[in-house]
C-alpha cells in the first residue's frame, strides 16, 4: 500500500451534538488525534436518527469542520450507533476436541467459535459485535490461548452485541447518503469503553457509563475481557423533562436551570433557597425552590444508576470490579454525582479521562467526546490489525502459488 | 396547568449570533473606536459620552451624545449621577439599541462622570432586551486619586448588578507591563488595546470558525446572573517556542497576579486564536499547562482560526473569582430592575431573562417522530397500568398529579418511542412513579 499516514475518523451522532473525531496513525504507530469537527444535532432522539435530512446536515458540518482541522479530506468513517433496541449478551460454544492425542489445534479454535457464533436471533435483528471473551478447556475457565493445550472438550465464550437492523440503518443511510463511506459500525457504549480505559482498569475491573442526552450506555470488563453492554434509552433530556414538568417550565427554561444550578444530590443546606425567574421586563415571574429541582433531578439520576446496578448485580458481575466506576457523556458534568454513584454501586467512582490517546491530553478530555474518541481508537485497533495481517496475507498467497507449482 | 412544551425552535440554531458593543464615555468611546479600527469583524456598534467631543472620532460606530439638555454637550464634571441620568434620559434610543443582541459587550473606563454613571444604566436596559451583558471596563490608576478611586469602586459594584459579568482591567496594573516613563497617553492606548483582546477573545470564541466551538449556551453558563468581577488576560506568541512561551507570558501577567488568580478562579474561559498552522497538539499543551495551574475551576476552551495569525498564537483568559456558597438567593423577593443600592453582594439572585433568541442555542432540538397509533395505545396502558400502583403509595394527593400525566408527563418524548424497563415506562418523571410530592 501507499498511503503514508492512514487516516482515521470516528463520527458519534449523539442525541445533542454530532461529533467527528480524525486520528492519525503516526510511521512509530501510536495514535494521535489531529481534528475535531462537532455540530448541534437536531434530528436525533433518544441516540436514534428520526429526522435524517437534518441530520444529514449536521453530520456534514461536523464532518466539514473535521476536515478543516485535519487538513484533510474525509472519505470514511467508524460510525457510532446507540439506541434502546441494541442488546448485549454473552453466549458460550462448545466443541469436542478431535484429534487422536488430545490436542487443541488451531482448527478446534476455529471450530468451537463457529458454534459460539451460531446464535439464534430473530430475523429483524443484527449482529453488531462478536467479541471473544476467554476459552475454557474440560471446565477450566479464563484461557486466553488453548492451542497446544490437551483436553477432550473445549469451550468459548463470547460477547454478543445486536440491534434492530432496521433501526441501526438509518444512521447508516444518513452517512451513506453524505458520499462517506463506513469502515464499520460501532455500539457507541463500546467505543467509550475503549476511549477511557486502559489495560490495567480493565483487568482490574471497570465500570464505564456514557450518560448523553437521549441515553445511557454501560460496558463492565474484568480480567481484561468485556463481560457486559447495555444501554437504557435515558439521559440528560429526561432530567429536562422531569425538571419541566416538575417545576412547570418551558423546557428550554428546564435545560438552563438543570445546567446552572443542578446537582446530583440534595445538600440540606439548601432546604428553603429559591430562585427568582424574571420575564422580559425584569418582573419577577416565579419562584422555584432549589431543592425541588435537586430533588427531581436526584431521584432520576439515582433510578439510572439502581437500574443499571440491579443488572450488573443479577449478573453477578459487580464484585469483580475492582478498580470502580468511570462516569463519561455530557451529564458527566452534573455536580456531586460522582458521590451519588458511588452511594449506589458501593465503588470508588469517577469522571473518566481520554487521557490515554496522544495528542489530546487536556483539550479534548471532555466528557463529550468520549465515544467519538473512542470510535477512532477502535478503528486504530482494526487498522492495525489490518497492518499486521498484511505478511500473512502474503505468506498464505505464496503457498498457494507454491501449490499451484507443485501441482503442475 | 401550564405544558411544558418542547421548544420547536430547532429551525434556527445554526444562525449566526448577533453581537452588539457599545462604549460608554470617554474611555469607552476611544477603545470601541480602536476595536472597529483592528480587525473585530462585522459587529454593530454605539458609542456615547456626555461630551460632544466624541462626533469628530473617526469611527464606523454610531454615536449618540448624551444628555445634550443637561449637559450641553460639555460632559458631566465628573459627577457619575449627572452619567446616570443622561443615560436613563435616552432611555427608549439605547433600549432600541439593545434589542434581538444575543450579546452585548459594553466598554467604558470607570472613575469619571460618564462611564461610572451610565454604564451600569446601559447594561440594564442591554439586560432587559434579553441579551448576555458583559461589561468590560478600567479601574483607574492610582495617581488619578481618590475621587475617582472611589467613584469606580461604586460604579464597579452597580455594574457587577446590572450586567451578567465584568471584566476589569485595573490601569494601575499596566505600570508592571510598561517602561516607567512611558506618556500617559500610549497608556490609556495600551489599555484600550487590552480591552480589544478581550472583547475579541470571547467574540472570535463565539464565533462559528472555531475548531472547538464555545457554545453560547455554555458561556451563559459560566457568567450568566453570576453579577461576578472576572479578571482577563490576553497574550501572543510568535514563533519556534510559542506554545510554551504564551503560557508563559500568561502566568506570568500581572493582570492575573502572576498565576495567582488563575489557581483561586472558578471559571476560567480561555479563548486560543491561532493561523491555519494551530494544531490540536499545540492546544493540547496549552490545555494541558492551564490544567495544572487551575486548581478547582472549571476550564472551557475555545478555539479559533485566524489565517492572519499564521506562526502566532494568541491567548485570551477570562477568569471568574469563586463564589462563595451557592449563587442563589434565599429570599426570593430581588428583582433584578430595582434600583441597586450599594453593599449589596457580589452573587445576587440570579434572575433569568427569556431566553428566547438563545434557546436555538440550546441544546435543544430536533422535531419528533412520528407516533404510531399502536405506540400510543401502548403508551397509555402502561401510564394507566403505573397510575394504579403509584396511587397505593401515596394516597390522594398524586390522584390529581397523575390526571394530568397523559397530557403533559411525557413532555419531549411524547412522539418517541416509550423507553420502557421492565414493564415501566421511564420517560415518567422518576419523582412521580416513585410517588414524591414536592410542596
Ligand atoms: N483605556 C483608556 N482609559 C482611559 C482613557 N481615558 C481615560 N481613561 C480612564 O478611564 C477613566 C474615566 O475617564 P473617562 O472615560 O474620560 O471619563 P468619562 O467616563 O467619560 O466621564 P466624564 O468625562 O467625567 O464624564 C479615567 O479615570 C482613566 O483611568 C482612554 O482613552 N483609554
Ligand atoms: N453542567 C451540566 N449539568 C447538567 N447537565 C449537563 C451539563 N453539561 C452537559 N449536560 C448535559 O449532557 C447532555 C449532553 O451530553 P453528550 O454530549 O454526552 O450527549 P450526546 O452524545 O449528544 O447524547 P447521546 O449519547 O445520549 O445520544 C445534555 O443533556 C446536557 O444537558
Ligand atoms: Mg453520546
Ligand atoms: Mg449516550
Amino acid at each position: 500500500m501507499f498511503e503514508t499516514t492512514p487516516i482515521i475518523v470516528g463520527l458519534d451522532i449523539g442525541t445533542s451534538k454530532i461529533c467527528a473525531v480524525v486520528g492519525e496513525i503516526s510511521d512509530s504507530g501510536s495514535l494521535n488525534i489531529v481534528g475535531v469537527g462537532q455540530s448541534k444535532s437536531r434530528g436525533v432522539r433518544k441516540g436514534e436518527v428520526v429526522d435524517a435530512s437534518i441530520v444529514g446536515e449536521d453530520i456534514r458540518h461536523a464532518i466539514g469542520e473535521a476536515e478543516q482541522m485535519a487538513d484533510t479530506e474525509i472519505r470514511s468513517v467508524y460510525l457510532g450507533v446507540t439506541g434502546g433496541h441494541i442488546r448485549g449478551f454473552n453466549n458460550r460454544g462448545f466443541h469436542p476436541v478431535a484429534s487422536q492425542d488430545r490436542e487443541i489445534t488451531e482448527d478446534d479454535v476455529q471450530d468451537v467459535i463457529k458454534n459460539a457464533r451460531a446464535i439464534n436471533l430473530p430475523t429483524e435483528n443484527k449482529v453488531l459485535h462478536i467479541i471473544r471473551q476467554h476459552f475454557l478447556v474440560d471446565g477450566q475457565d479464563g484461557i486466553v490461548n488453548p492451542v497446544g493445550m490437551l483436553g477432550t472438550r473445549v469451550e468459548v465464550d463470547i460477547h454478543v452485541v445486536h440491534g434492530n437492523f432496521n433501526r441501526l440503518q438509518t444512521p447508516i443511510h444518513a452517512v451513506k447518503g453524505l458520499q462517506l463511506e463506513i469502515e464499520d459500525v460501532v455500539f457507541s457504549g463500546l467505543a467509550s469503553s475503549l476511549a477511557l480505559l486502559n489495560n490495567h482498569q480493565k483487568e482490574m475491573g471497570s465500570i464505564v457509563i456514557d450518560m448523553g442526552a437521549g441515553t445511557t450506555e454501560y460496558a463492565v470488563y474484568s480480567n481484561g475481557i468485556i463481560k457486559h453492554t447495555g444501554i437504557i434509552a435515558v439521559g440528560g433530556d429526561h432530567l429536562s423533562n422531569d425538571l419541566a414538568y416538575g417545576l412547570k417550565v418551558p423546557l428550554g427554561r428546564a435545560e438552563q436551570l438543570k445546567i446552572e444550578h443542578g446537582s446530583a444530590l440534595v445538600e440540606p443546606e439548601i432546604r428553603g433557597h429559591t430562585l427568582t425567574l424574571t420575564n422580559d421586563h425584569g418582573i419577577a415571574e416565579k419562584t422555584i425552590n432549589l431543592e425541588h429541582l435537586r430533588r427531581i433531578m436526584s431521584l432520576r439520576l439515582d433510578e439510572i444508576f439502581q437500574l443499571i446496578a440491579n443488572e450488573l448485580d443479577q449478573a453477578d458481575l459487580l464484585n469483580d470490579v475492582r478498580e470502580g466506576v468511570f462516569l463519561t457523556g455530557g451529564c458527566a458534568r452534573i455536580p456531586n454525582i460522582q458521590k451519588l454513584a458511588n452511594q449506589v454501586f458501593h465503588l470508588p467512582v469517577s469522571i473518566g479521562k481520554t487521557n490515554s490517546i496522544s495528542g489530546l491530553k487536556s483539550a479534548l478530555d471532555q466528557p463529550e467526546f468520549a465515544a467519538a474518541i473512542g470510535l477512532v481508537r477502535f478503528g486504530s485497533f482494526e487498522t492495525r490489525k489490518r497492518l499486521q495481517e498484511k505478511p500473512g496475507f502474503q505468506s498464505t498467497l505464496t503457498q498457494t502459488i507454491k501449490q499451484i507449482f507443485r501441482r503442475s | 396547568m401550564q405544558e411544558p412544551t418542547p421548544q420547536n425552535d430547532h429551525s434556527a440554531p445554526l444562525q449566526p449570533l448577533t453581537v452588539k458593543i457599545i462604549g460608554v464615555g470617554g474611555a469607552g468611546s476611544n477603545a470601541v473606536a480602536g476595536m472597529l479600527r483592528s480587525d473585530l469583524g462585522v459587529l454593530s456598534a454605539l458609542i456615547l459620552h456626555t461630551n460632544s467631543r466624541i462626533l469628530t472620532l473617526e469611527t464606523n460606530a454610531q454615536k449618540l451624545v448624551l444628555g445634550s439638555r443637561r449637559t450641553h454637550g460639555m460632559g458631566t464634571g465628573g459627577d457619575p449621577e449627572i452619567g446616570r441620568a443622561a443615560a436613563e434620559d435616552q432611555e427608549e434610543m439605547l433600549r432600541q439599541f439593545c434589542k434581538d443582541a444575543d450579546l452585548i459587550f459594553i466598554v467604558a473606563g470607570l472613575g469619571g462622570g460618564t462611564g461610572s454613571g451610565s454604564a451600569p444604566v446601559v447594561a440594564r436596559f442591554a439586560k432587559d432586551a434579553g441579551a448576555l451583558t458583559l461589561a468590560v471596563v478600567t479601574l483607574p490608576f492610582d495617581f488619578e486619586g481618590n475621587r475617582r478611586a472611589q467613584q469606580s469602586q461604586v460604579g464597579l459594584l452597580k455594574l457587577k448588578s446590572s450586567a451578567d459579568a465584568v471584566i476589569c482591567l485595573p490601569n494601575q496594573k499596566l505600570f508592571r507591563l510598561l517602561d516607567e516613563n512611558t506618556p500617559v497617553n500610549d497608556t490609556f492606548n495600551f489599555s484600550n488595546d487590552l480591552m480589544t483582546q478581550g472583547v475579541r477573545g470571547i467574540w472570535q470564541m463565539l464565533n462559528r470558525t472555531g475548531l472547538i466551538n464555545v457554545d453560547f449556551a455554555h458561556l451563559r453558563s459560566v457568567v450568566q446572573d453570576r453579577h461576578t468581577e472576572s479578571m482577563f488576560a490576553s497574550v501572543e506568541a510568535r514563533g519556534e517556542g510559542r506554545v510554551r512561551e504564551v503560557v508563559e507570558r500568561l502566568v506570568a501577567s500581572p493582570l492575573l497576579d502572576e498565576g495567582r488568580v488563575l489557581e483561586e478562579a472558578s471559571d476560567v474561559l480561555v479563548s486560543l486564536i491561532g493561523g491555519s498552522d494551530l494544531t490540536l497538539a499545540d492546544v493540547n499543551k496549552i490545555m494541558d499547562q492551564l490544567n495544572r495551574r487551575v486548581c478547582e475551576g472549571q476550564l472551557i476552551l475555545g478555539t479559533a482560526i485566524d489565517p492572519a495569525l499564521h506562526g502566532t498564537i494568541r491567548l485570551t483568559i477570562i477568569a471568574s473569582r469563586p463564589t462563595p456558597g451557592i449563587s442563589h438567593n434565599q429570599p426570593a423577593n430581588h428583582s433584578r430592575s430595582s434600583t441597586m443600592e450599594m453593599g449589596k453582594s457580589d452573587f445576587e439572585a440570579p434572575f433569568f431573562d427569556e431566553p428566547t433568541v438563545l434557546l436555538s442555542q440550546s441544546r435543544f432540538k430536533g422535531p419528533p417522530p412520528e407516533t404510531t397509533p399502536e405506540n400510543t395505545e401502548f403508551l397509555f396502558q402502561q401510564q394507566n397500568a403505573r397510575g394504579g400502583h403509584a396511587r397505593k403509595k401515596s394516597g390522594v394527593k398524586m390522584k390529581q398529579e397523575l390526571l394530568n400525566l397523559e397530557i403533559i408527563s411525557k413532555g419531549r418524548f411524547e412522539k418517541s418511542e416509550p423507553t420502557i424497563h421492565h414493564g415501566e415506562d421511564i420517560d415518567v418523571p422518576t419523582y412521580i412513579r416513585r410517588g414524591i410530592v414536592l410542596n
